[in-house]
């Protein structure tokens, strides 16, 4: 045993990418998780109004949206750190509802840095199995391995204080993983780290999940991250869940308006929907999905859908911003509307620039006019 | 280092060099004071605190009355102490200490397993009550022993009703003057860690209650509780208003009354009791100094791999 062990520790330094399955054996295949109708109420206030999610084994579902929507708490109640005012939440089939924290056999990573500050990364890293009374022998090694699959192999001795934010997080990923949890739930866990350590680490999040193929939650109010990061994203709103789905069918087919608005940048316009399709600035587009009655709408048309052309509708260019692969640029029309419109980096519109602007035709999402 | 201090008023680079570990110049506003500077404030401190111990170890050797302006110098006051013929005389003194030893034991006691828990329940449970919990806390601090004592008379008929008459049933009265000496540092240690994440994140890794407690929150609080043990020694070392209203035998009410016949006596026990402080002072600050030590070696383990 301790030579399989050793052996995939040496496999692990030579590709890193091989090992997480080798490194924690998964017992088993994470677990469905399912929510029904769930109600939670805080002293005259209802955080979550009956939110009802089903995550197959192994499946990563990302949590987004705004501040105050009701993500952490949707994971609390999960985790049973919160409890629950109504309805139902199964894991692995099983309702989990008499089954206090430490017994949900969950692993967590909290947004705040959580290490254990007089532990060592390995004390850290041991304390769920010690919690688990696996001996001390193999609670050592499989600590090692753990830490050595986060990247931090060189690290052990470090107290949480000698590791840089991004390090802690990896570190809590670790901890929450060696125990081999049904399922794994993370708070933000990237949203206190500089941009690029947060890409780095969602990204290996990412791979860990997938060769683990522990049933995952993943909140946070990034919709970037999210997308990147998900299998399906479900896009919450006041206590409630308004779309899920995968990344693509949220981008390409939002079920509502604020999700349009809120994954991806989209420009509202005004437009007159009849039947199939919307009318605006005498452009005809199809709409995409169930649209309300014929009339006035808001349509959501992608700035990738827009072009700078030679002719079309007249525009005066008001910023433009480079953002690296692309540029983003937003211009004023006749009516004073103000569009985003993407294009190639070639063209350099300057400020005050008058051009003209053209829908590529594909399919927008519809509403109702909010007036 | 040098580009952090708030007063380097030049780019030159070696304008703070010139002047490191001067007292004076550009660098003496400087977050920690140089060397030399901390020397001064070291001594200085120093010989306030030593002028009264070496008077006080000066009068208890002196040997009758000065001869013509020459004073004689021995053991005699010393010895006298332990000798048993005199252990009538001094029997109160000693009693005194045991009493004072007990009540500082059952004052430590009422801390460590009524405030410290109650805090910490507090803080994870209903941190809405903090502030409540905080004002009881400090209120004893602001009335004064003499007032308080007027309530403790007849309070403590009821005591002594239940309990008898002991010295050591001194320990509620004093374990509450000393609520705010013991708050404090255990409130600062409290807010300094991050308890409920700490739990929370304990008890998603299995943790139950006790776990969280024994392994996570309390090794965490080690500093505190240690300030907090220390202050409230020395606070019951210190209190001589209750014990004398309350007609109690301490070390304190002992070593007034034995000044009064025997001041040699009286400066011979209170250089003890500064000895015994001073000791208990840095066994504690030894206990809860430094960055937390890996507990049964653990960095070494981690070098000696499994093969
Ligand atoms: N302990 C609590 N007591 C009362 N209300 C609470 C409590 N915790 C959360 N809430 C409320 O419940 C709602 C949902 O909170 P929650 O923390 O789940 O939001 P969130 O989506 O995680 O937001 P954020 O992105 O800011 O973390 C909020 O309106 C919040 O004010
Ligand atoms: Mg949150």
């Amino acid at each position: 045993m301790t030579n399989t062990r050793s052996s995939a520790r040496n496999a692990a330094r030579a590709t890193p990418a091989v090992t997480a399955s080798q490194a924690i054996p998964l017992a088993r295949e994470g677990a469905a998780v399912e929510l029904r109708n769930v109600v939670k109420d805080y002293a005259g206030h209802r955080a979550l109004t009956g939110v009802n999610l089903s995550i197959a084994p192994g499946e990563l579902v990302a949590l987004l949206g705004p501040s105050g929507c009701g993500k952490t708490t949707v994971l609390r109640a999960l985790s049973g750190l919160e409890a629950i005012s109504d309805g139902q939440i199964r894991i692995d089939g099983a309702d989990v509802a008499g089954l206090p924290v430490n017994r949900r056999d969950i692993g967590m990573v909290f947004q705040s840095y959580s290490l254990f500050p007089h532990m060592t990364v390995t004390q850290n890293v041991e304390f769920g199995l010690q919690m688990r009374r696996v001996d001390a022998a193999s609670r050592r090694a499989r600590a090692v391995d753990a830490i050595e699959m986060v990247g931090l192999g060189h690290l052990g001795g470090r107290y949480a204080h000698q590791l840089s934010g991004g390090q802690q997080q990896r570190v809590a990923l670790a901890r929450a993983l060696v125990t081999r949890p049904r399922v794994l739930l993370l708070d933000e866990p990237l949203s206190a780290l500089d941009a690029k350590v947060r890409v780095q680490l969602r990204d290996e999040i990412r791979r860990i999940q997938t060769e683990l193929g522990i049933t995952t939650v993943f909140v946070t109010h990034d919709q970037e991250e999210a997308l990147a990061v998900a299998d399906r994203v479900a896009v919450m709103r006041d206590g409630n869940i308004e779309q899920i789905g995968s990344p693509e069918q949220l981008y390409t087919q939002p079920a509502t308006s604020f999700v349009a608005t809120f994954v991806g940048l989209s420009n509202p316009v005004a437009a007159i929907l009849a039947g199939a399709t919307v009318t605006a600035y005498g452009a005809t587009l199809p709409v995409l999905g169930t649209a309300p009655a014929d009339g006035p709408v808001t349509a959501y048309i992608r700035p990738e859908d827009i072009a700078l052309g030679s002719r079309g509708i007249p525009a005066t260019v008001v910023a433009s911003s480079f953002l690296g692969s692309l540029r983003r640029t937003q211009v004023r029309l006749a009516d004073d509307s103000l569009l985003f419109v993407q294009h190639d980096v070639r063209e350099r519109p300057v400020s005050g620039e008058p051009v003209f602007i053209e829908f590529a035709g594909h399919p927008v999402a519809v509403s109702e006019r909010e007036e | 280092m040098t580009v952090s201090t708030a007063t380097a008023t030049t780019s030159d680079p070696i304008a703070p060099k010139a002047v490191r570990g001067s007292p004076v110049g550009p660098r003496s506003f400087a977050a920690e004071p140089g060397r030399v500077v901390r020397g001064i404030i070291l001594g200085i401190v120093g010989v306030v605190f030593l002028v009264p111990i070496v008077a006080m170890i000066e009068f208890s050797l002196r040997v009758g009355q000065p001869v013509d302006g020459r004073q004689a110098y021995g053991f005699q006051h010393f010895v006298a102490v332990f000798d048993p013929v005199n252990s009538r005389a001094y029997g109160v003194l000693f009693q005194g200490i045991v009493n004072s030893i007990g009540i500082c034991a059952i004052t430590v006691l009422i801390v460590l397993v009524l405030l410290l828990p109650t805090m910490i329940f507090v803080e994870l449970k209903f941190p809405g009550l903090r502030r409540a919990l905080e004002f009881v806390c400090i209120i004893p601090i602001t009335i004064p022993s003499i007032v308080l004592v007027v309530g403790f008379v007849p309070v403590y008929s009821v005591v002594a009703g239940i309990f008898g008459s002991h010295p050591w049933t001194l320990s509620f009265a004093v374990g509450i003057i000393v609520l705010p000496y013991a708050y404090r540092p255990i409130a600062a240690n409290l807010r300094a860690i991050e308890v409920v994440v700490l739990s929370e994140a304990s008890r998603s890794l299995g943790a139950g209650w006790t776990s969280v407690l024994t392994r996570v929150i309390l090794p965490n609080l080690r500093r505190g509780i240690l300030s907090s043990v220390f202050i409230t020694i020395a606070v019951v070392l210190g209190e001589y208003t209750i014990a004398s209203f309350l007609s109690q035998n301490t070390f304190q009410t002992a070593l007034i009354l034995v000044q009064h016949t025997d001041p040699y006596v009286a400066v011979i026990f209170a250089l003890f009791a500064l000895i015994f402080a001073f000791v208990l002072l840095v066994f504690i600050g030894r206990l809860g100094s430094g960055s937390p030590r890996p507990r049964r070696g653990g960095p070494r383990r981690l070098t000696r791999r499994p093969e």
